[in-house]
């Protein structure tokens, strides 16, 4: 069975890149627009792992992933927190919060889709 | 009822009185509760200055010249709003140096010299005699005029009366004995008489009280009013004159000659010297009495001229001398009780001068004349003698009583032919001369003591040759050839048109040539030399008073004394009793055991000679000090040396206070920057973070697309063809977001160019509308436009001016819903700018939001439609546009219904409107 993974992104292109990229590998790829949209997904679709933005309207990525490690349903979600802001702080705040890896925009590909792996067990 | 007996009784009583009033006082001050600590007693006390010149005689003079009476109130209210800080310096002075009169000032001032303290007490005495004459003159006519009553007949005095029968002379003696016993009970000089101010402060409220109520009774009572009387006064043309609000009589130089007199003599008469800066008991009062005392200036004159007019319509041609009519006016009316009120009014105002300015001039004769000369003659005597105080209140007493005779014999010669106030200005006149060696002594380093010298002996020889010998020729005790032919028959020298000087009054001809030669001899002989040590050291003292330092004395002495010697030689002048204790505070205050430094150091014997200013005056002290201590004499150069350090001591102290100013001043800057410039670096923090985060939002896309195509070649050709046109356009935005980021930066530096011309704005938006005319065709939306003629030309850069057009129809096309989008653009004349607005039919924005829209990188974005795929710089460069060129843009919207966004430009210059609307039109 494929692994599930969800796309939290406003950024329209970066969607579908990533979009793109994740299907070629064999994935199932869910996409929310916005932060409230990427939490109801994750409950109602129980993805394996979120790809999660941290500026995102509505609802930001930390307050996200704040929501889903509250959550002990969802302790088996893996998230991996996407950042165009790639200070130090950040990273720090994202793990602290409980995110299991972080990537800082633009990012290669490859690497990519390796810490998707890793963080899927594959 | 108003016959002797009751006159006698009455005026004992309240002298009695007074005289309680004042054992009170003294008794409450022994006990540490003062009750003059108080800036009303104080002012009060000041208002000594209101003797019988002011309680009779300023209706006598009013009768005569209307206002003429004022300046001479207008002097020392002139003072106490304007020259308090000299009173003030005085204060400080006289504290600091255990000053006890004038007489003392000056001389110790000018290096504590005997000859200066005996010349200014003769100035004194001599001047204030004829003043203390007037007192006797008012009190005693006042007395005849009560024993005729009900008749009132004008007091006629024969120059033959024999002394025993006249009532004046019994006046003086009482005054003489109520003085002694009021000033000198014991000799506490070197404290302050708490008493006899108390007293005086009592006295003054009673005579304003008397003179306010007979004010009262005849503006009201014998006439309906102030307005009645002026009114009255209109029907007769001899007196209009009178309510003239022109100076007459005197002219405009009589008016300012008095004025200044006046204002001199408020600071130097002696009992105002008395009151207002040696029995000062603390200078914060000078802050009431400031104008306090001006107020009751005020208020003792508000009646005068309406008594005065009123006095002179009642007695019209009864020969009613005008100087009595506070008193024959109640007289003529019967009105006993208002009649017995106004005697014991002007009783106050008569005793109150005569007590005070003779307490002063006692002091001064007994400190400043008699002590040097029995200092010079008696010295073995004063030597041994074990305990002089009684000596010394011997010798006050015997001046009480001479300067009281004297003033009766000045009475006796010159009395009648003065009214009250012209024999008051002699008097000013002569304390007038002290005023170029106090205030020089105050502020000039410069002066010496042969400059005091020889300016008060000038101004003093003239003052006694225009105004005082003259008032005895017109007396005829001198031959009237003094007055018409001058000396020895030289027109030149006439007393009252000296050299020529004609066309003025008595007063001003006085005052002008007294101050030339005062002024000119004191600066003059001041210049020849420079100051001895002495005059140097005390100019220190006098000129740095109002500067934070120590007592600069005692660090000018050296020399060798023993601690008894000088306890014993203050002793013998204070009691031995007083002397103990005074040492013992001494010692306690500065932490020595009593007893214990056989030496005694420079301070200490500082201390001894000012206990004993006090007492003997500061110039006998001295010498008295040097007769048990052995003073090395300093040099010249050595005490210049003192003196520049102590003066650098000063400064180096005034530096450094400076310099922690300067300090907590520049860390307070350097705090306040610093929080600035974190304020700022956040910002920047905040903007690189947001920019980096714009950049790297498209280039994350680019890098995936392109990382995507490269790793598959095999890719679907219309995913290819999808991909590098999102590659081309997210290029486009990273290009577009550098390009503004550095535009907003030139912006907001101020560093972008512009290229201000005359525009027709309807042109630009023309221009614009075509330049996005593709947008609107894309969502299918119709556009609406509203653009008049012949609007005024704006003055305005046209590419900056269209990047705001463009950016705001851009942002009304991109929010707008395909195929039922609306578009209005519309521009408008306002008063004397234009309005342009550009509303859409989008999804308008949230009231919070509406100010977000125009800050950097804040898009207010909904995620029900596409994230808007600007830049978030548009709005705020469009905004920073419109305020350059002096307009204001901003939105109005309702969420649902669309949003507006408009903006306002200010017209051009008008001269420049003319030929372009001609053109237009």
């Amino acid at each position: 069975m494929s692994k599930k993974i969800l796309i939290a992104d406003d950024e329209q292109n970066i969607v579908i890149s990533i979009e793109f990229l994740l299907r070629r590998e064999g994935f199932e790829v869910l996409v929310a627009g916005d932060g409230e949209e990427a939490l109801a997904k994750v409950r109602a679709e129980r993805p394996d792992l979120v790809l999660l933005d941290v500026m995102m309207p509505k609802m930001n990525g930390f307050d996200v992933c704040q929501a889903l490690r509250a959550d002990p349903d969802l302790s088996a979600t893996r998230i991996l927190m996407l950042t165009a802001k790639g200070r130090d702080t950040e990273v720090s705040k994202g793990l602290g919060l409980g995110a299991d890896g972080y990537m800082t925009k633009p990012f290669s590909t490859k690497e990519l889709l390796a810490e998707v792996r890793k963080l899927l067990g594959m | 009822m108003l016959d002797a007996p009751v006159l006698i009784a009455v005026s004992l009583l309240y002298l009695g009185l007074l005289f309680a009033v004042a054992w009170w006082g003294d008794k409450r001050a022994d006990q540490g509760r003062s009750i003059i600590a108080n800036p009303t007693i104080y002012a009060l006390s000041m208002a000594v200055y209101c003797t019988t010149w002011t309680f009779y005689g300023s209706v006598g003079r009013a009768a005569v010249s209307g206002i003429g009476f004022l300046p001479v109130y207008l002097g020392p209210t002139l003072v106490m709003a304007l020259g308090w800080f000299v009173l003030l310096k005085m204060i400080r002075i006289v504290k600091a140096n255990r000053i006890t009169s004038i007489a003392d000032f000056i001389s110790s001032r000018y290096g504590k010299s005997h000859l200066l303290g005996g010349l200014v007490t003769i100035i004194a005495v001599v001047g204030i005699i004829p003043y203390i004459a007037l007192q006797l003159k008012a009190v005693s006519s006042t007395v005849s005029l009560f024993l005729s009553y009900p008749e009132i007949v004008m007091p006629n005095r024969s120059p033959t009366l024999p002394v025993a029968a006249d009532i004046s002379f019994y006046i003086a003696l009482i005054l003489a004995a109520f003085t002694i016993v009021f000033g000198t009970r014991h000799l506490d000089a070197t404290e302050r008489h708490e008493g006899m101010v108390a007293a005086i402060a009592l006295e003054s409220g009673v005579k304003l009280v008397a003179f306010i109520a007979v004010g009262v009774f005849v503006t009201y009572g014998l006439y309906d009013g102030f307005g009645d009387i002026f009114e009255h006064v209109e029907t007769h043309p001899e007196l209009r004159h009178l309510t003239s609000a022109i100076p007459s009589g005197q002219g405009y130089t009589g008016w300012f000659a008095l004025i200044m007199l006046s204002a001199m003599a408020v600071l130097f008469l002696p009992r105002q010297f008395q009151v207002a800066v040696v029995e000062n008991v603390n200078e914060a009062h000078l802050k009431r009495a400031a104008w306090l005392f001006p107020l009751y200036l005020l208020l003792i004159n508000l009646f005068v001229l309406p008594i005065a007019l009123g006095g002179l319509l009642h007695f019209s041609g009864q020969g009613v001398d005008a100087d009595t009519f506070v008193l024959t006016l109640p007289m003529s009316q019967r009105q006993e009780g208002l009649a017995l009120l106004v005697f014991i009014g002007g009783l106050s105002a008569g005793t109150g001068m005569v007590i005070v300015e003779t307490i002063a001039l006692s002091t001064m004769v007994c400190n400043d004349l008699v002590m040097p000369l029995l200092l010079r003659h008696q010295r073995e005597t004063l030597e041994e003698a074990r305990d002089l105080s009684g000596l010394l209140l011997g010798i006050r007493r015997g001046a009480i009583v001479a300067i009281l005779l004297l003033g009766y014999l000045y009475f006796r010669l010159a009395g009648e032919a003065y009214a009250l106030v012209a024999i008051g200005l002699i008097s000013f006149s002569a304390v007038a001369q002290f005023a170029p060696a106090m205030i020089g002594g105050m502020y000039w380093r410069g002066g010496t003591r042969g400059g005091a010298l020889a300016g008060l002996s000038a101004g003093f020889l003239v003052w006694g040759y225009t105004l005082l010998l003259p008032s005895f020729a017109k007396s005829g005790w001198l031959p009237d050839g003094f007055l018409t032919q001058g000396v020895f028959g030289m027109e030149l020298l006439r007393p009252q048109q000296l050299f020529g000087l004609t066309g003025i009054d008595e007063i001003s001809h006085c005052l002008f040539w007294s101050f030339l030669a005062n002024i000119g001899a004191y600066v003059g002989v001041s210049l020849l030399r420079p100051p001895e040590v002495a005059e140097a050291t005390q100019a220190t003292v006098f000129v740095d008073a109002l500067k934070e330092s120590g007592p600069i004395g005692a660090v000018l002495w050296r020399g060798r004394a023993k601690v008894s010697d000088l306890q014993e030689l203050v002793g013998r002048f204070l009691g031995p009793t007083k002397a103990e204790l005074a040492f013992a505070g001494y010692a306690r205050r500065h932490g020595v055991g009593e007893g214990n430094a056989l030496e005694a150091d420079a301070r200490l014997v500082q201390f001894s000679e000012s206990l004993l200013a006090g007492a003997i005056g500061s110039a006998s002290a001295r010498v008295m000090v040097a007769s048990v201590a052995k003073e090395e004499p300093l040099s010249i150069d050595e005490v210049m040396h003192i003196l520049d350090e102590a003066s650098q001591l000063r400064t180096y102290s005034r530096e450094l206070e400076r310099k922690s100013r300067e300090l907590t001043a520049a860390t307070l800057e350097l705090q306040e920057a610093n929080e600035r410039l974190q304020e700022l670096d956040r910002v920047k923090d905040d903007i690189m973070s947001s920019v980096t985060h714009e950049l790297r939002t498209p280039l994350t896309s680019i890098r995936a697309f392109s990382e995507l195509l490269r790793d598959d070649p095999r890719m679907h050709l219309a995913d290819r063809v999808r991909f590098l046109g999102l590659i081309v356009s997210e290029a486009e935005r990273l290009t577009r977001l550098i390009n503004q980021t550095l535009d907003l930066a030139k912006i907001e530096s101020g560093r972008a160019d512009w290229n201000a011309c005359e525009l027709d704005l309807k042109e630009v938006i023309e221009q614009s509308m075509a330049a996005t005319s593709q947008l609107f065709r894309e969502k299918e939306a119709h556009v609406e436009l509203d653009l008049p003629d012949n609007l005024p030309l704006i003055l305005a850069d046209r590419d900056r001016l269209i990047q705001v057009m463009l950016n705001l129809l851009s942002n009304a096309a991109k929010f707008l819903t395909p195929g039922s989008g609306r578009v209005r653009v519309a521009l408008c004349r306002l008063a004397d700018q234009l309005e342009v607005c550009v509303a859409d039919n989008g999804p308008g924005i949230r009231p919070e939001d509406q100010e977000l829209v125009f800050e950097k990188f804040r898009q207010v974005g909904d995620t029900m439609t596409a994230k808007p795929s600007g830049t978030g710089l548009g709005l705020p460069i469009s905004r920073r546009i419109v305020e350059h060129l002096g307009g204001r843009l901003w939105v109005e919207s309702v969420p649902g219904e669309g949003a507006t966004f408009r903006f306002t430009l200010p017209l051009a210059p008008v001269q420049e409107q003319a030929p372009a609307l001609a053109a237009g039109g």
